[in-house]
């Protein structure tokens, strides 16, 4: 490929792209992000492949693999387009069926479509899905039809047309007055608006200035960074160069986790490829701007996503922050101006430049613009990764979205801010999701992990595992939150093993306030939020703990049994086989029992069990 | 210590400031551990102190100072895997080969690891052995993968390995 110099040279490529597609080819979206991997979409898509080629249909249909479509509870997924045909569970089996009726003949296969809940109506269409029908997916909404390792599929569908606009019709400070007007703040959880960022960093004194875009998406239960990057790395790179452009950067750099090895490698793809159609390198587009990326794999420490310690990472230390008396849009990276922003931001930026600041600024509430992604993950039936508009109820969210709790299970709180964040309770339902609304009940947007929770969670065991991996993941350079925070783990600990006392939670409550006033960098500093929510919207669970000695919901083992209920238990032997500590006995055909002096609380007796004839007490 | 190994991978980021990590991450990948003599020889060729080099072995979760095993087995206690009982997949590996996290058996065929999330969240609780992700895990099912892993290792039959679909 001829690298592409002038903005005109690109329109016309992309023109070509589109008439290329225009002779009615059928496209067969198969979704690779990982969850569908996991499940084989590998081999799906492989199987398609064979089956087109097999009855030599390749000039009229092609298979498109794709990042993360969301829906991954329903994986592997693949969608017929144009149409929006949406199969789900695909197996490699189904390839042949699929090729020869859907995709040329029009007939659907109803095994594969989705069945609605509850309705039991089946749904043809993916806009139809009642998962996609309430989100507003304009930042993740093209994983599911581009090829994320074919830059040509990003370019074809507007990819890359916001950089031309911005290097060669506007001034850096217009476009940071765009960013600035369109409301757009951090999506990495800080909520720092955008464009003040990219500001302060442009009238920073010193040079070179960094770009960095922050992929160390250590938060447990979140994967939003992950999709975006395996599913549409270009919208990333064009966010930066827009970025770059404005603050006036010529290097910039993006540190993903290394537990990331495919969003590594799509990255790798894109800047390659970037690179070569002239879009990332010297005089990008002839504009004079010369702009390179490079990828840092991160060491797998969360603290790492705190950015004065991300930077000391790059530059090849411990991750260790610093305080930030010093802005590290003044001095960053190698002590220079170092402007960092997260995954989702970026992707943000081409949409602004595109559709404009005031449409943006019409979509979220007030306060806070745009959409955010969300990881719909946990006890909820439809997991995946969602896109809402600011200002969605959690009711929506969880029940229209994400279709309620499994197996009619009552809902108990949503957590979100991830070890940051706090657990909001059900008196909350009704919620709205924006930066602000989320702090006032002490949680936080964080970056976009939400993890329901049902009566089978139980809350302090949620507060003792935050603590746990907060305790694990605290760098060390500071007292309060290598010293407090452990003492805190070690106090929930004794209360989950039925050690605890009444003034622990009194005195959970006074070191949180220190760790929280004290700490130096925000890992301390909201560290105890777990702790601090739990114990104000489920401070009964806290009680239970202490002076009766039980779990309510049946989580912390000292404090649990197991039990065979004699009315369903038919005698069929299989918990006794599966026991490891042979702590069950009984005769074939007759009631089992435990014997509690035995038993471990492995839980395997439970899931081995067909007639649900063992329960926790 | 494969001298030339290690000079190649040096080589990959000469010039750079910051390569000390992605150096001792490449070695890692390399020997799924960080031997000594390597490390020695790295402090050497970049000119840092051997203390700085531990400081960053110990700091960061990706590198390990002791030989791996054969098969590595993660278990993800992310939040999500977590309320869905993946602490209890854990305690069964533990149970099973006789380590804690983060150890490896004495013969070294298999090291357990928990992490942090491995931001496949719909499939809680997620275990991977090998890069093969095995999603919606129980006790019993860990506990069935397990003896099959110990099997095949007794057979001199790699098959999890051979099968594995890397993701």
């Amino acid at each position: 490929m001829k690298k592409i110099t002038t903005p005109e040279e690109l329109d016309s490529f992309r023109k070509s792209l589109l008439e290329k597609e225009k002779s009615g080819m059928v496209y067969v979206s198969v979704c690779l992000g990982t969850g569908c991997q996991a499940y084989g979409s590998k081999n799906v898509a492989e199987s398609l492949k064979q089956e087109i080629e097999k009855q030599r249909l390749s000039e009229k249909v092609k298979i498109k693999t794709t990042g993360c479509h969301g829906f991954c509870e329903r994986g592997p997924i693949v969608v017929i387009r144009p149409t929006g045909i949406f199969y789900q569970k695909v197996k490699p089996e189904d390839a042949h069926e699929i090729v020869n009726r859907t995709v040329m003949n029009g007939e659907l296969i109803e095994h594969l479509l989705y069945v609605e809940p509850g309705t039991e109506k089946k749904v043809i269409y993916e806009k139809d899905v009642p998962f996609y029908k309430k989100q507003n997916r304009i930042v993740s909404g093209n994983n599911g039809s581009i090829d994320p390792a074919d830059i040509e599929d990003y370019i074809r569908i507007g990819g890359y047309s916001a950089l031309p606009k911005t290097l060669f019709k506007m001034s850096p400070e217009e476009i940071i007055e765009e960013i600035k007007k369109s409301g757009l703040m951090g999506r990495g959880g800080g909520g720092f608006p955008t464009g003040v960022k990219w500001e302060s960093c442009r009238e920073a004194h010193g040079e070179p200035k960094y770009v960095l875009c922050n992929a160390e998406e250590g938060n447990p239960g979140a994967f939003m960074d992950r999709s975006l990057l395996e599913g549409n790395p270009h919208s990333v790179l064009e966010g930066m160069i827009i970025g770059a452009y404005a603050i006036g950067s010529n290097e910039g750099y993006i540190y993903v986790r290394m537990e990331y090895p495919l969003a590594v490698e799509r990255l790798k793809i894109a800047i390659a490829q970037a690179e070569e159609y002239g879009l990332l390198g010297k005089n990008i587009l002839g504009s004079g701007l010369d702009f390179t990326i490079k990828i840092n794999r991160g060491g797998g420490a969360f603290v790492c996503g705190e950015s004065t310690a991300l930077m000391a990472s790059i530059e090849g230390k411990v991750g260790e922050p610093r305080t930030k008396y010093i802005h590290t849009v003044e001095s960053g990276l190698w002590e220079k101006p170092s402007n960092l922003n997260n995954v989702k931001t970026w992707a943000n930026v081409p949409l602004i430049i595109n559709k404009g600041a005031e449409w943006y600024s019409k979509i979220g509430t007030t306060k806070s613009k745009g959409t955010k992604i969300f990881s719909l993950v946990g006890k909820i039936n439809n997991t995946g990764l969602i896109e809402i508009p600011m200002g969605m109820t959690l009711r929506e969210i969880i029940y229209d979205i994400g279709g309620g709790i499994p197996g009619g299970k009552k809902f108990k709180a949503v957590q979100t801010g991830g070890p940051s964040g706090g657990c909001i309770p059900e008196e909350f339902i009704d919620l709205r999701v924006d930066y602000d609304e989320l702090t006032k009940v002490g949680s936080m947007m964080g970056s976009g992990g939400m993890i329901v929770m049902d009566e089978n969670t139980c809350m302090v065991d949620i507060a003792k595992y935050f603590l746990t991996f907060l305790a694990d993941e605290s760098c060390g350079k500071c007292v309060p939150c290598r010293e407090g925070v452990y003492r805190m783990l070690k106090i929930v600990t004794a209360i989950t093993e039925g050690k605890g006392k009444e003034e622990d939670i009194p005195l959970l409550e006074e070191l949180s306030k220190t760790i929280v006033d004290t700490s130096l960098c925000a890992l301390g500093g909201t560290a105890p939020n777990p702790v601090m929510s739990t114990i104000k919207y489920f401070k009964n669970e806290y009680e239970a703990h202490i002076k009766e000695k039980k779990c309510p919901a049946g989580v912390c083992k000292a404090l649990i049994r197991y039990e065979i209920l004699a009315d369903k238990c038919t005698g069929c032997g299989a918990c006794l086989k599966s026991c490891p500590q042979e702590a069950i006995s009984g005769e074939k055909k007759k009631v089992h029992k435990i014997t509690q002096e035995k038993c471990i609380k492995c839980g395997i007796c439970m899931d081995t069990c067909k007639f649900e004839a063992i329960r926790i007490l | 210590m494969n001298e030339e190994k290690i000079k190649e991978i040096l080589n990959r980021y000469k010039n750079e400031s910051g390569a000390l990590i992605p150096v001792m991450q490449d070695i890692q990948v390399e020997y799924r551990y960080l031997p000594k003599e390597t490390l020695l020889f790295v402090a050497r060729e970049l000119k840092v102190p051997l203390s700085r080099i531990y400081s960053i072995a110990n700091f960061y979760n990706a590198f390990s100072l002791k030989p791996k095993g054969e098969h590595l087995i993660s278990v993800c206690l992310g939040t999500a895997c977590h309320v869905r009982g993946g602490k209890r997949i854990a305690e069964e590996v533990e149970r099973t080969l006789n380590i804690k996290s983060g150890e490896t058996t004495p013969d070294l065929n298999f090291t357990l690891e928990t992490v942090n999330c491995l931001g496949a969240c719909a499939l809680g609780p997620v275990v991977v052995v090998d890069g093969h992700y095995h999603g919606q895990m129980t006790s019993l099912k860990m506990k069935k993968l397990l003896s099959k892993l110990i099997e095949s290792k007794g057979n001199g039959k790699d098959e999890e390995n051979n099968n594995s679909r890397r993701t």
